[in-house]
């Protein structure tokens, strides 16, 4: 239920990207210069950084570590010679 | 001349941090100098990594695109990347990670190889990345003569500063493998981080404020705009946000993902990219944004003016006119400009260092150039087993030669515009060749024959863009040429820019087209034995 709920958070902000709803605004002005389109764009990339530590905090795929860490039992070296 | 000086004592610090500072006794063979040993810490790795993305055309393209197109670069370039590139990391990255610490893989193309089954479809994946990677090699030289030439105010010649950026990447490339490139890139990043914020406030009080230029720009009817996306298409902003899906699959990326220590040094990275993102496009949009206000530096005043003849009527103007005022209106080097206008000579000399840091970051795709040649080429057809890794390890460090002195010898005879475009293509292409990994990870009735479809198709479809793209030259800004129409319908037009697809980037279609591929022939065709199966997708324990 967790990683669902991130993987919409992720495909939330994939659609936040497109914000038509600033496409023709210049102002409100924040802070006096930022125009809102680029402001909403600069605010979108710390909402994506929170989203990260999400991932990182709670759907961390640690198995892969362990599983990098034990022998691979069938020998795999990277083959493939004399194949197409 | 007090910039240029700058500039070659900041190439003297990269040459020491790249050859001796982190050297290691021993060497480590191919993995030490290839991969440091996969023993890259967690801020080398976040600094490195965000540095090796970044390029000539983060900080000059950047700067450059929205000087032209406004506020719309930060969210096509900047905050599309600040999503897509730890995600990738995040869902791809660390696998790779996995993968390559399991079965010592060096390059993606071993690991494809091992996981279909395949050899000479290999070779083919590896034809194409480097294809791929080549021009960006080409464009950081001819960046880095550019660059030098700007900030020395013409003193140091074009050939000369192409010629020291190919030296420097080369030797330190040469002696330090990957830990010395690693290094450089951590260096030169927080360099850049450092320093650009120091242009922005220097910049910012010199021109009166940024407010008074803002409003200037959103009085003025032909600047307005800028502020806003009302130039651009939405298909046009939707579709370049698959651009940055093209990052992972960058060899010198995916070859990157496999130098840290643990998977544990993803995690920083993956929270931080975004926020190293914000730090850096989003200051350099908003200068080349800023620099349609500061009419009263000379060169962006003649930017300016070419722009506003170009948008003019162009009845009798032939094309070569419109491209020579294309040319004059381009704004690479506004930030160089608006440096050596506004900032203190010693400022613009480390920021000119900066713009060098990142117009040097050629240095690891020549290091994945050199390591894709010596393993999937050298050491596949026989090289390692028949001479030892010792002479792997001289063969790779040879290639890094030759690719610095092709590179340069490329970048002394081509003109500018041709190696941007090629530049763009590559971004579509790996794009493109994403569900070669996805299917690769993630799907176990994937084959090496949908792999081979993947990359022919890729081929195919760049090669018909570069053509068409040739033949049909770039019509006047604003306009389009139709090049296939259906029932009133334009399929495919030739735009200022490029060319779109139903009014989309031709990377939509592009890597739709690869996707369907992968599926279709991959049904069709018998994949690898089930014990190969079974190493990539474990049976859960009972």
């Amino acid at each position: 239920m967790r990683n669902w709920l991130l993987a919409a958070a992720v495909a939330a902000l994939y659609l936040l990207h497109q914000d038509v709803w600033f496409w023709d605004a210049a102002r409100p002005l924040v802070f006096g210069f930022l125009p809102i389109g680029l402001f909403y764009h600069g605010v979108y990339s710390l909402a994506v950084a929170g989203l990260m530590w999400a991932l990182v905090r709670y759907a961390w795929p640690a198995h892969l570590e362990a599983e990098a860490e034990t022998d691979d039992a069938a020998g795999g070296a990277p083959t493939g010679e004399g194949r197409a | 001349m007090i910039p240029a000086l700058v500039v070659f004592l900041y190439l003297g610090v990269v040459l020491y941090i790249g050859i001796f500072a982190f050297r290691r006794p021993g060497g480590g063979g191919a993995e030490g100098y290839f991969l440091a040993n996969r023993s890259l810490g967690q801020y080398v790795f976040l600094l490195s990594l965000f540095g090796t993305n970044m390029t000539a055309f983060t900080i000059l393209g950047s700067a450059g695109h929205a000087f032209a197109n406004g506020v719309v670069t930060y969210g096509l370039m900047g905050s599309s990347s600040a999503l897509l590139i730890p995600v990738t990391l995040y869902l791809f990255g660390t696998r790779v990670w996995a993968l390559g610490k399991r079965h010592g893989f060096m390059t993606p193309v071993q690991m494809y190889r091992d996981r279909w089954e395949c050899g000479h479809i290999g070779t083919a994946i590896f034809a194409i990345q480097a294809t791929l990677l080549v021009p960006y090699i080409v464009i950081a030289v001819m960046g880095g003569g550019t660059t030098l030439n700007a900030v020395s105010g013409g003193v140091v010649p074009y050939w000369f500063g192409g010629l020291l950026v190919a030296a420097v990447v080369m030797s330190y490339v040469f002696f330090g493998g990957m830990r010395g490139t690693a290094w450089v890139n951590t260096f030169q990043t927080v360099l850049f981080l450092t320093f650009g914020a120091a242009a922005i406030v220097f910049i910012g009080v010199s021109i009166g404020g940024f407010p008074a230029a803002m409003e200037r720009l959103a009085a003025a009817p032909e600047s307005a705009p800028l502020l806003t996306r009302e130039h651009i298409s939405p298909r046009f902003f939707f579709s370049y946000m698959l651009i940055p899906l093209s990052s992972i699959m960058f060899p010198h990326i995916s070859i990157f993902c496999l130098t840290a220590r643990r998977m544990g040094q993803f995690r920083k990275t993956v929270i931080f990219y975004p926020l190293c993102i914000l730090a850096i496009w989003l200051p350099c949009t908003f200068l080349g944004l800023a620099a349609n206000a500061m009419t009263d530096v000379p060169g962006i005043e003649s930017k300016l003016e070419a722009r506003a003849e170009l948008a003019a009527d162009a009845g009798g103007r032939t094309p070569a006119e419109t491209g020579e005022l294309q040319r004059a209106a381009a704004g690479d080097d506004v930030i160089i400009l608006m440096l050596e206008h506004y900032a203190p000579l010693w400022l613009a000399g480390l920021l000119g260092a900066g713009i060098m840091a990142a117009v040097m970051a050629s240095d690891s795709q020549i290091l994945a150039l050199s390591t894709m040649f010596t393993e999937d080429v050298f050491a596949y057809y026989g090289g390692k087993s028949r001479f030892g890794s010792a002479v792997q390890v001289q063969t790779g460090r040879l290639f890094v030669v030759l690719i610095a002195l092709v590179a340069y010898a490329i970048a002394l005879q081509a003109p500018p515009g041709i190696f941007g475009i090629a530049v763009q293509y590559a971004f579509s292409g790996f794009a493109t060749l994403l569900p070669l990994l996805v299917a690769a990870l993630f799907w176990r009735g994937s084959t090496k024959w949908g792999a081979l479809a993947v990359v022919l198709w890729t081929a195919a479809t760049m090669t018909a863009v570069g053509v068409l793209q040739a033949v049909v030259p770039a019509p006047a800004p604003g306009t389009l040429v139709p090049i296939w129409t259906v029932g009133g319908l334009d399929v495919i037009t030739r735009t200022p820019g490029g060319t779109a697809v139903l009014g989309y980037m031709p990377v939509l279609p592009m890597l739709v087209g690869s996707s369907l591929l992968m599926f279709v022939v991959s049904r069709l065709t018998p994949g690898p034995a089930a014990a190969t199966l079974r190493r990539y997708f474990p049976e859960p324990a009972a």
